[in-house]
């Protein structure tokens, strides 16, 4: 069963048909060759597929393509300059050490885009609670708290009374 | 020495490539008409197979075939060339399933120090559950999916034993028939009089400890890309630390000449050791060979790759140490039962491993070391970070610290009056401990986390929430000298301009070994890091020999070959600027593009100029490249220590770890930026494996009960704390730029730290890991602390 | 590639009820992340989904004339916990809703999905039992509204009958006005797991009196359940620890916890007792109480 879809990815405007039983990750890297979303689970508890759809971090791996019709979908190989200058955000992880094997990279840097793009202030445990859905197995997660903050210079707020979180997880 | 290159937080050669998406990882590439492979795995952890009928498989559109233990010969008799002797019988009716083994290993010449051959790329005897019985091959995963529930398989159930006391027990069935009561190995040693050293201590002391399975949980999981190139030879691309071995183990496994396989690793999602192992290549080339050689991917599941590749051992210990009232150690006496699960893979080396390199922290009179291990019909057990060192640490480091409690002395003095120095030399293989900062380390460690301040203020807690600090040591070893061999290779290529290719048979898996080298021939040539070009992907047809990346032996051993390949290059620079200027090249130098005099910096020629004489000189052209293999037949040994700091919840049970400090004496530090990542990764690691991280199975089907990423604890962001990675660089001489392994020693001493730090809070010792909230829960119940 | 074997999507509840009524196999799917997930495992197999993605109304978070809170079974767990009127009139609902999974699954699972999914381990459960809320469901030819209490039958087992949708869920102005409440979610990790048990649970506070308590449980038994024992007793009382403790001891006698390889039965029962403790001492201070010390 096929299902016409419209959407844009990374600025491009799609219009194609899809099966309905592909997720988006699968067309994203077999049918539109964008391969910076890997997959690590298959079942949303990695976030190695993440991408943002329109500026909201999915994991792809559990989204039906056909919940793509008309969104705006923006994947890793969408956030370096058309010469291939790096993004801030990239520039962040890069200088920070936060990569190791690299396949938690591309939707880390994605999920700090996002967070970077939305001007909202965040504290340093937001900061953490906003890259939770992302497994790493490399780095322990330092230097990719180091590159978030970095990329996010002047957003995190150090007040105590956060005007986010507040809730308990123990 | 002062250096321009070495020493220094360059960025990652990678990171770009990592940053933006564009780094290929296995399931990036693929071919046209490419079909899909899927396992049938048993759902039995221990069965025989009485038949299998396949034809409802077959019959379903879109599978192009279905394999089992019977096509296997078929398949390999068909894969043999005509004329060609191979290991393949020429007759088809004789063709045998072959054994091979699996270990990731350096081939052995001496045939007693092989790997132990008991796997069959499909089985007709299933030993786990998960053990591979069919596969299918088909169009799409869905369809090959489909098929795998069409494949009807009789099994005859055999009695499961999923404890090594199961397994161990007399009259239990045999896992395998040519290993007696179940035991892989039990290869030990003894270092002086064991009995006597015990009797006569001032006290003996006496403790069990116990670890649990845990897996590696790579983000990539296994994956390899299989096809037949018009040569007949079988090209497998593949997410491995070891291509050239792989080659050797399907070449084995399908009994054909192993230079008819070619392996090809490009960018790699982690490996921790898992990948240091062969799993999924050789059904995967047999299910190219199985459709006419055309391209099939295979690739693991989450589910299916937590309990089909490896695990690590988990492990029991006897420990009964003989110690005087002043702390001086006489002797140890360790038990160790090692559970390695339905295959040896590395079983049989793990336990020996993990007691050879605790023989490098303590000096004692006497040492007796005794591990079994034990298959059962749990998941196979192999090569994981550490390599039975966090085992053995877990349990002497948490030894130790009883010690120091009974004794009523400082845990961290009793340690120290007991520790190696620098000459030390192992009284069994002989290797000198050329250089020790584990004092060192310990001092600054204990500094760090205000260990004196702290403890003062800890005493005497009864709130809910209690505090508490602990420390524990370790030593390690640079590769696997001398048990193995330790060959490195590199090759440079130097390019019009200057800048040159560096080719290694070392594979970079996230640790960061291709930046290192970069660094070593930047620093070598007097070149920046730029113009080094570093090829990751290493592909056995052209990649230079090495065995790849385990025993974090790359920096050290792999390092020790890009040096003298560096400094050869250097050689014939030099020996080309000469034959330009008539200055001796044993007075020149190369420092930032040029070639300088040595002694005053003073400019002869720039780089580039000597690199286009030895390309186009019509005379003596002769491009500049080197090719060095080398033999290092030497190790160097690395300390460390963790510091931790923990809060524990005594009604909940809940363990939270407040601060952590690894120092670690790892030599020179080649790229401090990299060695904390390593340092970060492995505490990250130990904090699960201390903490949370165990892979549960149901005790009497042998059945995994949470293989995925959500029943299986992997911390997430929000459960590490932030972690202190120190280093007190002592150099090795032995080492290129005086460099010692890191890769695998940050996971080594953080779980008995913890450990440690839990009992210096509540005065509960935990002698098993994972110390859960239920486990802590139980224990504390035991204590009285819980009471409400 | 999911196991699907025919895809609709509605744009109205209208039009999915008639679906719905029209051919009876349909499964439901919103954010997809327990159905997708189900596939995966091979516990859905042939599927023929009916999606309601395309139900924008569904999305609709907004307190009525009489001052019922009503959640569209479509909303996120991210919308919800951004929704700045939920976080003020009912904070205990938001907290409940950022301890569930990650940031990327909380931006596409929804109320409505984890509610019918039937699961003790719902994050949103607790909350929604201590609230009283009551579910609004529609099918071809009209709607009910039943409590939630009622809607959970056992482990996956909903009250859903063939043919009805989930649409709301509300929340009765005499359930939040003037409660305090607090939120725990127990857990082996701080993010992207499953409870090992969670404690929602609500007060109001009278002259330093417990005016009245509601304690919702999650997997403290095969559904989502309350502790009424507890509650009945804390009726009236003076706040005090010792009162605190007498209803974590009698919260833990409404549960049905067994052990199974996550936690055993008796340690789930000192949880309960424990943190029914903590997460209502935090409820009477957001109630406006003093803290108990």
């Amino acid at each position: 069963m096929f299902k016409r879809i419209a959407f844009t990815v990374n600025g491009k405007a799609y219009d194609f048909e899809v099966d309905v039983r592909e997720s988006l990750l699968e067309v994203l890297r077999n049918h539109l060759g964008l391969t910076g979303a890997k997959q690590g689970c298959g079942v949303g508890e990695c976030g190695a597929c993440s991408v943002l759809i329109d500026g909201v971090p999915h994991d792809t791996c559990i989204f039906l393509a056909v919940w793509a019709d008309g969104k705006d979908i923006r994947t890793i190989e969408g956030v370096a300059g058309i010469n291939g200058e790096l993004s801030q955000v990239q520039q962040a992880f890069v200088e920070e050490g936060a990569i190791q094997c690299g396949f938690c990279t591309p939707g880390l840097v994605l999920t700090t885009t996002a967070l970077k793009e939305s001007g909202k202030d965040y504290t340093r445990e937001e900061l953490k609670r906003e890259l939770s859905g992302h497994l790493c197995r490399c780095t322990g997660y330092q230097n990719i708290a180091k590159a978030a903050e970095k990329s996010l210079e002047g957003h995190i707020c150090t007040c105590e009374d956060s005007p986010h979180y507040k809730g308990a997880i123990i | 020495m002062a250096y321009t290159v070495v020493g220094k937080s360059v960025s990652r050669a990678d990171a770009v490539a990592k940053v933006t998406g564009k780094a290929k990882y296995t399931d990036d590439f693929s071919e046209r008409g490419m079909l899909v492979g899927k396992i049938l795995h048993s759902p039995y952890a221990h069965a025989l197979v009485k038949s299998i009928d396949v034809s409802k498989a077959k019959a379903l559109p879109g599978v192009e075939a279905v394999i089992t233990h019977q096509d296997i010969p078929k398949i390999r008799y068909a894969t043999a060339i005509p004329g060609v002797i191979e290991a393949i019988a020429t007759d088809e009716v004789g063709v045998a399933e072959l054994k091979y083994a699996t270990a990731g290993h350096p081939f052995s010449l001496d045939p007693s120090h092989r790997d132990k051959e008991d796997r069959y790329i499909l089985t007709q005897r299933a030993r786990f559950i998960g053990d591979n019985i069919a596969a299918v091959v088909a169009t799409d995963a869905l369809t090959a999916s489909k098929a795998l529930k069409l494949i009807e398989v009789e099994y005859e159930e055999l009695e499961a034993l999923t404890t090594t006391e199961a397994a161990l027990k007399e009259g239990a069935p045999l896992i395998h028939d040519d290993c007696e009561r179940n035991i892989l190995s039990s290869a030990g040693y003894v270092i002086g009089d064991i009995e006597q050293a015990l009797k006569e201590s001032d006290h003996l002391i006496e403790g069990e400890y116990e670890t649990s399975i845990v897996q590696h949980c790579h983000l990539e999981n296994q994956i390899s890309l299989a096809y037949v190139d018009s040569d007949r030879r079988i090209v497998i691309m593949t997410s491995t630390q070891i291509p050239h071995i792989v080659r050797r183990i399907v070449a084995q496994a399908l009994g054909i000449s192993w230079g008819r396989v070619r392996v090809i690793k490009p960018y790699v999602g982690g490996g921790f050791g898992n990948k240091q192992d062969v799993t999924v290549e050789p059904l995967n080339a047999v299910m190219s060979l199985a459709v006419g050689g055309r391209p099939v991917k295979l690739e693991l599941s989450r589910e299916e790759a937590m309990i089909d590749t490896r695990t690590r051992h988990a492990f029991k210990f006897k420990i009964k140490t003989g110690v005087n009232s002043d702390g001086k150690i006489n002797g140890i006496q360790i038990e160790a039962v090692s559970n390695t699960g339905a295959y040896a893979s590395h079983g049989h080396s793990i336990a020996s491993s993990g007691g050879g390199k605790f023989r490098y922290l303590y000096q004692t009179k006497a040492l007796k070391y005794e591990p079994l291990t034990v298959f059962t019909n749990l998941p196979v057990a192999g090569a994981m970070r550490g390599y039975g060192t966090p085992q053995i640490f877990f349990a002497f480091e948490s030894h130790i610290e009883d010690i120091s409690r009974k004794l009523k002395l400082d845990p961290i003095e009793l340690r120290k009056i007991n520790l190696v120095e620098t000459g030390h030399v192992d009284p069994l293989n002989q290797t000198v401990i050329r250089s020790c900062g584990i004092r060192e380390c310990i001092d600054k460690g204990k500094e760090l986390i205000k260990w004196d301040a702290k403890k003062a203020l800890y005493k005497e807690q009864k709130g809910v929430k209690r505090r508490g600090l602990g420390m524990a040591c370790f030593s390690y070893a640079s590769g696997t000298y001398p048990v193995a061999l330790e060959l490195g290779g590199a090759r440079i290529v130097m390019n019009q301009d200057g800048s040159v290719q560096l080719q290694l048979g070392a594979t970079e898996i996230g640790q960061g070994s291709d930046t290192v080298f970069a660094q070593m021939v930047a620093e070598v040539l007097g070149i920046p890091m730029h113009m080094v070009h570093v090829i990751s992907t290493q592909d056995t047809d052209i990649s230079p020999f090495d065995t790849g990346s385990y025993a974090s032996r790359q920096t050290y051993v792999s390092g020790m070959a890009v040096e003298k390949a560096a400094l050869e290059v250097k050689r014939k620079v030099l020996a080309v600027a000469h034959s330009m200027t008539d200055i001796p090249a044993h007075l020149l130098d190369l420092k930032q593009q040029h070639i300088v005099m040595k002694e005053s910096g003073e400019r002869v020629m720039e780089l580039e100029v000597a690199a286009m004489q030895s390309y186009y000189d019509r005379v003596h052209a002769q491009p500049i490249t080197s090719d060095v293999t080398n033999n290092a037949r030497i190790n160097a040994i690395p300390y460390g220590v963790t510091f931790a700091e923990v809060e524990v919840d005594i009604k909940t049970g809940k363990i939270k770890i407040l601060e952590i400090f690894n120092v670690h004496d790892s030599g020179k530090i080649v790229n401090p930026q990299l060695a904390e990542g390593q340092v970060h990764g492995g505490v990250g690691m130990a904090i699960g494996y201390a903490i949370s991280e165990q892979l549960l199975f149901d005790e009497k089907t042998g059945q995994p009960l949470n293989n995925n990423l959500l029943d299986y604890k992997l911390p997430t962001i929000m459960d590490i704390p932030e972690i202190g990675a120190a280093f007190v660089e002592k150099e090795d001489p032995t080492g290129p730029f005086g460099v010692k392994a890191l890769g695998e020693p940050p996971i080594i001493s953080p779980a008995p730290a913890i450990r440690n730090a839990v009992l210096d809070a509540t005065g509960v010792a935990f002698n098993r890991i994972p110390m859960n909230p239920q486990r802590v829960f139980e224990k504390f119940k035991e204590a009285g602390l819980t009471l409400n | 590639m999911y196991d699907i074997k025919a895809y609709y999507e509605a744009e109205s509840v209208e039009e999915a009820a008639r679906l719905l009524a029209e051919k009876p196999n349909l499964k439901l799917i919103a954010g997809g992340t327990d159905v997708l997930i189900k596939m995966h495992g091979g516990q859905l197999e042939e599927a023929e989904l009916l999606s309601l993605r395309k139900i924008k109304s569904l999305e609709n978070i907004h307190v009525r004339d009489d001052g019922t809170v009503a959640i569209g079974a479509m909303a996120t767990f991210s919308v919800i916990f951004h929704n700045a009127m939920l976080k003020k009139l009912i904070p205990v609902l938001t907290e409940a809703a950022v301890s569930m999974g990650g940031p990327q699954i909380r931006n596409i699972a929804t109320i409505g999905g984890n509610v019918c999914n039937g699961a003790t381990s719902a994050d949103s459960a607790s909350s929604l039992f201590a609230l009283n809320a009551r579910l609004k469901l529609q099918d071809e030819k009209g709607e009910r509204v039943v409590p939630i209490r009622e809607f959970y039958l056992g482990p996956g087992k909903v009250a859903l009958n063939p043919g009805e949708i989930l649409t709301e869920i509300l929340i009765a102005p005499e359930d939040y006005l003037g409660f305090g409440g607090q939120y725990i979610k127990f857990a082996m990790r701080e993010a992207m797991d499953i409870a090992t048990l969670g404690v929602a649970a609500v007060c109001k506070v009278e002259n330093g009196n417990f005016a009245e308590v509601r304690i919702g449980l999650g997997v403290a038994g095969p559904t989502p359940l309350r502790c009424l024992e507890a509650e009945e007793y804390a009726r009236g009382k003076k706040i005090t620890a010792e009162t605190l403790k007498e209803i974590g001891k009698l919260a833990v006698r409404s549960t049905k916890a067994r052990t199974s390889w996550r936690a055993s039965k008796e340690y789930r029962e000192h949880l309960v007792e424990e943190l029914t403790q903590r997460a209502l001492k935090t409820a009477v201070v957001n109630a406006g109480g003093a803290e108990v010390v």
